[in-house]
């Protein structure tokens, strides 16, 4: 039995862009032009073909980024709008929690209010009646039931629309992002309310930004991109397509970013730019090493012309499991012959903190000569980070420190982790037990 | 369009909370509160009482005495009828938030709005009764029986356009400028600052074609003039185009409703 069933959805949404700018009812009549304006200039397609079953009792999750379709398809479900076409059929009543308090209007009482509200979400005056205690409690209202709304902090305003939804008791409960708003006992008290439902045998669709919620909570989830159903099925599965997904496409996003870095090398002799995206401070050192904001200076005697990172996959990357085998590979020019050189890497988190820095110097290397181009490879077999944002810091400079070329902070990549530990760094480590301890799984 | 209308019947209860919830927070934080709905339409009264019988006391005819609640006919209805259209044009796109994320039929809206301007004008009639029975006005009882079937054929009237000019004005917000303007011409086009026997023959063919002209001369018929009430074809005819006023405009809204959440 199926509690909520979708079948091959479309959702057009239509923009009037001409119409709409140039005012309208007088400009269409006098140009006789009113039922060609009615047709749009352009649509957008918010969903392409969606189809999907919920079975009633279910939990069932849609994820996807920003855009990708998931509070349309939410709105349809809701019955607030018509798909394009394709048909979208719910058994039982309906309750969606698409903003809360939606209905509430600021001057009169929360109580009130709480009527208004629950006649709109189909209730009868005596249903409220009975549950009115109930979704009081449940708001943590009771004293300021009989003020105005408006007086109502955002979080109260909020516990009120949510116990309002939440106790139309309906078949089918509708969520979309609810959650995000509360603090946190708030929270707690809605996961504990979905979780009443559920064991009631209700069906909940949760749409979500949360994956951790949907692996825990979903029996089934959707993953929706761009209008079109990537994956469904097991949440598990599916949240991890999705990430995959992300994944990949942040990649892409750091490597453009990169791409803007690497590209324009300026010319050390000429005229500093004003509109290069490289910050060049020219020779200048900043008077505080471990202050100073990402920027590029030295003198120049000796350029790294392009920094690459490699990972496991052997192609340039911006994205690394922790744990992964990661090359950072400096091109390098000396625009004249040298003999004091040394090459230099560093590691800093997305707060600024260095995670490691080292140079060829530090690490013992003893400077022969350096002509022409170059390539450097700083091998790192096994990439000891926390999850997170890293930025690389890459130098050529002279033995004492003074530099020919310093690219600070330029370079970003992420680090992804199966495990959530925290910190700046992971040493290898093992945990064993002896004694009255059993633990399995690590 | 039959299944919307009987599935509005199920938002009874919704439909009068809103109208309480209007009247209340419309005075709310006002020092005179509840009031407010007596003492506008006597203002009212007042300024043009004070224009027509002070500044311009040549502009109707002399024998219509007393003239101030020959105004008062017409005005106080009038006023429901005006303010609830101008209110209804703005009305769905003010509750947006509602039609985007709520699930409720739309037209609660535009019949709230009328609704309440109902209940101002029933506030006003007790002011209208005092009128009465200061100047003495021999009022036949058994017209009385009249007002409240003339008073419904005006609820159908302002109902069918206000739900004409909520939808449209989602579409075309030109409607609500357009609006307020063609309601001026629509108050001059219509027989209360003036008698319709003072019109000539030809403007009076053009304003026996505006329905309002039927319900103020009612009014009038019944609460002003002696003698019992006569104007039965008036009546009659102007309660059929209410109705076609009313089926036209719901069945507009009702095409136009699938529309509401992606425009407002």
């Amino acid at each position: 039995m199926n509690a909520i069933e979708a079948r091959d959805v479309h959702k057009v949404y239509r923009r009037y862009g001409r119409r709409k700018q140039f005012a309208t009812l007088k400009s269409a009549l006098l140009s006789g032009s009113v039922l060609r304006d009615l047709r749009p200039d352009a649509v957008f397609e918010a969903l392409k073909g969606v189809s999907f079953d919920v079975a009633k009792g279910k939990t069932f999750g849609i994820v996807g980024r920003n855009g990708s379709g998931k509070s349309t398809m939410l709105k349809l479900i809701a019955g607030i709008g018509k798909p394009t076409s394709g048909t979208v059929r719910v058994d039982g009543r309906v309750s969606a929690l698409i903003e809360l308090g939606a209905g509430f209007h600021p001057e009169i009482s929360g109580r009130e209010n709480v009527y208004i509200n629950g006649l709109m979400l189909g209730l009868s005056r005596r249903e409220i009646a009975g549950r009115f205690a109930e979704i009081v409690r449940f708001a943590e209202l009771e004293e300021f039931i009989d003020a105005p709304v408006k007086t109502y902090s955002s979080g109260m305003y909020m516990r009120l629309g949510f116990a309002v939804a939440i106790n139309v008791d309906p078949d089918v409960l509708l969520v979309d992002e609810v959650l995000a708003v509360g603090d946190e006992s708030f929270t707690h008290k809605c996961l504990d309310k979905f979780a009443e439902f559920r064991r009631r045998g209700r069906t909940v669709l949760l749409v979500t930004h949360s994956l951790d919620l949907v692996t825990r909570f979903c029996d089934e989830a959707l993953w929706l991109d761009g209008g079109v159903a990537k994956a469904h099925g097991d949440p598990k599965r599916v949240i991890d397509a999705y990430l995959m997904a992300v994944a990949g496409a942040e990649d892409v996003q750091l490597a453009a970013d990169a791409a803007k870095v690497n590209s324009p090398i300026p010319i050390p002799q000429s005229q500093p730019d004003p509109g290069s995206r490289i910050p060049d401070s020219g020779t200048a050192e900043p008077a505080d090493m471990f202050r100073a904001g990402e920027g590029r200076w030295g003198s120049r005697e000796a350029e790294i012309t392009a920094v690459e990172m490699v990972g496991a996959a052997a192609q340039p990357a911006h994205l690394f499991q922790s744990g992964e085998r990661v090359e950072i590979r400096l091109h390098v020019r000396a625009n004249q012959r040298m003999r004091d050189f040394a090459f230099g890497v560093g590691v800093f988190n997305a707060e600024g903190v260095c995670c490691y820095g080292t140079n060829t110097q530090i690490d013992g290397g003893i400077a022969g000569e350096f002509v022409g181009e170059g390539l450097v490879i700083f091998a790192i077999d096994e990439l000891h980070l926390v999850e997170g944002t890293y930025k690389l810091d890459v130098a050529v400079h002279r033995q004492d420190g003074v530099p020919y070329d310093y690219h600070r902070l330029l370079y970003t990549f992420r680090v992804k982790s199966p495990r959530k530990d925290v910190g700046i760094f992971r040493p290898p480590h093992r945990w064993s037990f002896s004694g009255g301890i059993r633990m399995s799984g690590l | 369009m039959l299944d919307s209308l009987r599935h509005l019947f199920k938002y009874r209860a919704l439909i009068s909370s809103l109208v309480a919830r209007e009247l209340k927070a419309r005075y709310r934080g006002s020092a005179l509160g509840f009031v407010w709905s007596f003492i506008n339409p006597l203002l009212l009264l007042l300024i043009y009482t004070f224009v027509f019988t002070i500044v311009l006391p040549s502009a109707h005819p002399p024998e219509l005495q007393p003239f101030s609640l020959f105004l008062f006919c017409g005005i106080l209805p009038w006023t429901w009828f005006s303010s609830s259209l101008l209110e209804s044009s703005n009305v769905l796109i003010a509750g947006g938030n509602l039609i985007k994320k709520v699930l409720f039929p739309a037209e609660v809206l535009p019949i709230v709005t009328v609704l309440a301007g109902l209940v101002h004008f029933c506030l006003g009639l007790p002011i209208l009764a005092v009128f009465l029975i200061y100047y003495r006005v021999p009022v036949w009882p058994i017209d009385l029986l009249w007002f409240p079937l003339i008073v419904l054929i005006q609820l159908v009237l302002t109902t069918g356009l206000a739900l004409l000019v909520s939808a449209l004005t989602v579409h075309f917000r030109d409607v609500r400028d357009l609006l307020a303007n063609l309601l001026t011409l629509w108050f001059f086009a219509t027989p209360i600052i003036y008698p319709i026997t003072q019109t000539p023959e030809r403007a009076r063919r053009v304003l026996n074609l505006n329905p309002f002209t039927h319900l103020a001369i009612a009014y009038q018929e019944v609460l002003f003039r002696p003698g019992p009430f006569t104007q039965f074809t008036r009546l009659f005819a102007v309660a059929f185009a209410s109705i076609v006023v009313f089926l036209v405009g719901y069945f507009v809204f009702d095409r136009l409703r699938d529309t509401f959440a992606e425009e407002v």
